[in-house]
């Protein structure tokens, strides 16, 4: 995908949100660092120009809910910053790429310990397969079949200084 | 067998784990916000407070720190009399190895007691204050409340007023200040001053003198007993010349820090108006233990073998 790809998928991806909640006063984005964070203002900013509404953006650390945290060697705990009171909303987890799911596992048990949201939904600008959990997006950028050696990396302007995603073999 | 860390005074610490400590304590800061104050990362470890001298916030914040990270906590209290030093304590931590506990936090009457434990045991030894020497995660959590409420602490000073001959607070919290590139001035009587200070610190028994260009001032308990050891001639007597009162206050900056370890004695070594005044960072500091002690638990215990920052 090339920076414009990248921007069209946004604008599809804020006009599916809206459409399917019928609206979007009742949306809280929350994005997972690093990358979901630009991603979730950069649909908020879409959802303003679709529908004149200033959607909450929050930005959730999984680290603390991690199941693989035996393995990090060292572990960094960032900031994490939920709008007050999602009881009742609809919440939309935004990330770069879904994999295995266990990101969207933890990010999930981290906003319930926040609040109860009415649901909770799923977007990400790439969907590459090799679930190891049973979750799925709701809302998918671009389908990217890979083998499960490949590497995907999203690159956002707001953090890498350019749009993109590359594919590539680890190592 | 995993190599773990261990924290046994703020010198085990390079500037980078100081930055990365006090940067996780900010996080979970956030955390002691939320609804539920709970997060899962320390399942399934078991962390043993082991406690040879009476300490209630110690104790207590430490507790507070592992089981908000869903660790399991035993507490061992033990008053020091009833225990024999050396062998005993050894004793007492192989029981706890066989127990397979993850970490060990320890305060002890003798300084050096936590070294010794590390020397026996294979688990994480967080030293929780031992006699005279050392008390990291004080040290910790005060240079957190300082940095919250001065910003960039790069070349502010701050006076350690009191008892500093017997004060480990004042120990580690110096070299703290140091790491964190203060000024470190060390105010007593000269019956209360260590023979010999690290040549970093100034020295002066004058607090009057100093009052005017402290950023931080940072009062240290008097233990009632240092009078019958005739450290000074009465309480009043050092009340006059080393309490901060609403009077020396006034000579201060405008927006210095009035720390205290805690617990006060109010009217001794600080007055009450100025322990309630909002210079005063006291509860501040309470705040700050919990979230500094969860930083140290996750960092120590939260990664995979040999994970923990001083490994």
């Amino acid at each position: 995908m090339e920076e414009d790809d990248v921007q069209r998928a946004v604008r599809r991806i804020a006009h599916e949100i809206v459409e399917r909640n019928k609206g979007a006063a009742e949306l809280v984005l929350v994005g997972i660092r690093t990358r979901g964070v630009p991603l979730s203002n950069r649909i908020a900013t879409a959802i303003r120009e679709i529908e004149g509404v200033e959607v909450p953006v929050g930005r959730l650390d999984i680290t603390l809910y991690r199941d693989d945290l035996h393995t990090l060697e060292q572990p960094v705990v960032r900031e994490t910053y939920l709008p007050p009171d999602i009881d009742g909303r609809q919440v939309v987890i935004v990330d770069d790429v879904l994999f295995t799911g266990r990101s969207v596992r933890a990010a999930m048990d981290a906003i319930i310990d926040f609040g109860r949201p009415a649901s909770i939904q799923l977007a990400v600008l790439v969907d590459r397969g090799h679930r190891e959990l049973p979750i799925r997006a709701d809302y998918v950028g671009k389908n990217v079949p890979t083998s499960r050696e490949e590497e995907v990396k999203v690159a956002l302007r707001e953090v890498d200084g350019e749009d993109g995603v590359f594919i590539g073999y680890q190592g | 067998m995993a190599v773990k860390g261990h924290l046994l005074d703020v010198d085990d610490l390079r500037r980078e784990d100081l930055e990365r400590i006090l940067e996780t304590a900010r996080s979970f800061s956030e955390v002691l916000r939320r609804p539920i104050k709970k997060v899962p990362s320390l399942r399934g470890k078991t962390v043993v407070n082991l406690f040879y001298e009476p300490s209630t916030r110690t104790r207590l914040s430490f507790e507070v720190a592992a089981k908000r990270l869903s660790a399991d906590v035993l507490n061992f209290t033990a008053s020091a009399s009833s225990v024999e030093k050396g062998e005993s304590l050894k004793d007492t931590a192989l029981t706890l190895r066989a127990m397979g506990v993850d970490a060990v936090i320890i305060r002890h009457p003798v300084a050096g007691a936590p070294c010794l434990l590390r020397r026996w045991l294979d688990v994480t030894v967080i030293n929780a204050g031992d006699g005279m020497h050392a008390h990291p995660t004080q040290a910790l959590l005060d240079l957190f409340t300082m940095r919250e409420r001065l910003g960039d602490m790069e070349g502010a000073t701050i006076a350690y007023v009191g008892d500093i001959l017997h004060s480990r607070v004042a120990r580690s919290g110096m070299k703290a200040c140091r790491a964190a590139g203060m000024r470190v001035v060390a105010v007593a009587p000269p019956t209360l001053m260590p023979p010999a200070v690290p040549d970093y610190v100034e020295v002066s028994h004058s607090f009057d003198a100093v009052i005017p260009r402290c950023d931080v001032i940072y009062m240290l308990r008097i233990q009632k007993e240092r009078q019958q050891e005739a450290r000074f001639p009465s309480l009043e007597e050092y009340a006059r010349l080393y309490q901060l009162d609403k009077e020396r206050l006034r000579k201060a900056k405008p927006g210095v820090v009035v720390m205290h370890p805690g617990p006060m004695n109010r009217g001794v070594e600080i007055s009450s108006e100025v322990a309630d005044a909002p210079h005063a960072a006291i509860t501040a500091q309470v705040s700050a233990g919990v979230a500094v002690r969860m930083a140290v638990l996750f960092l120590l215990l939260g990664g995979g073998e040999g994970g923990g920052v001083l490994a």
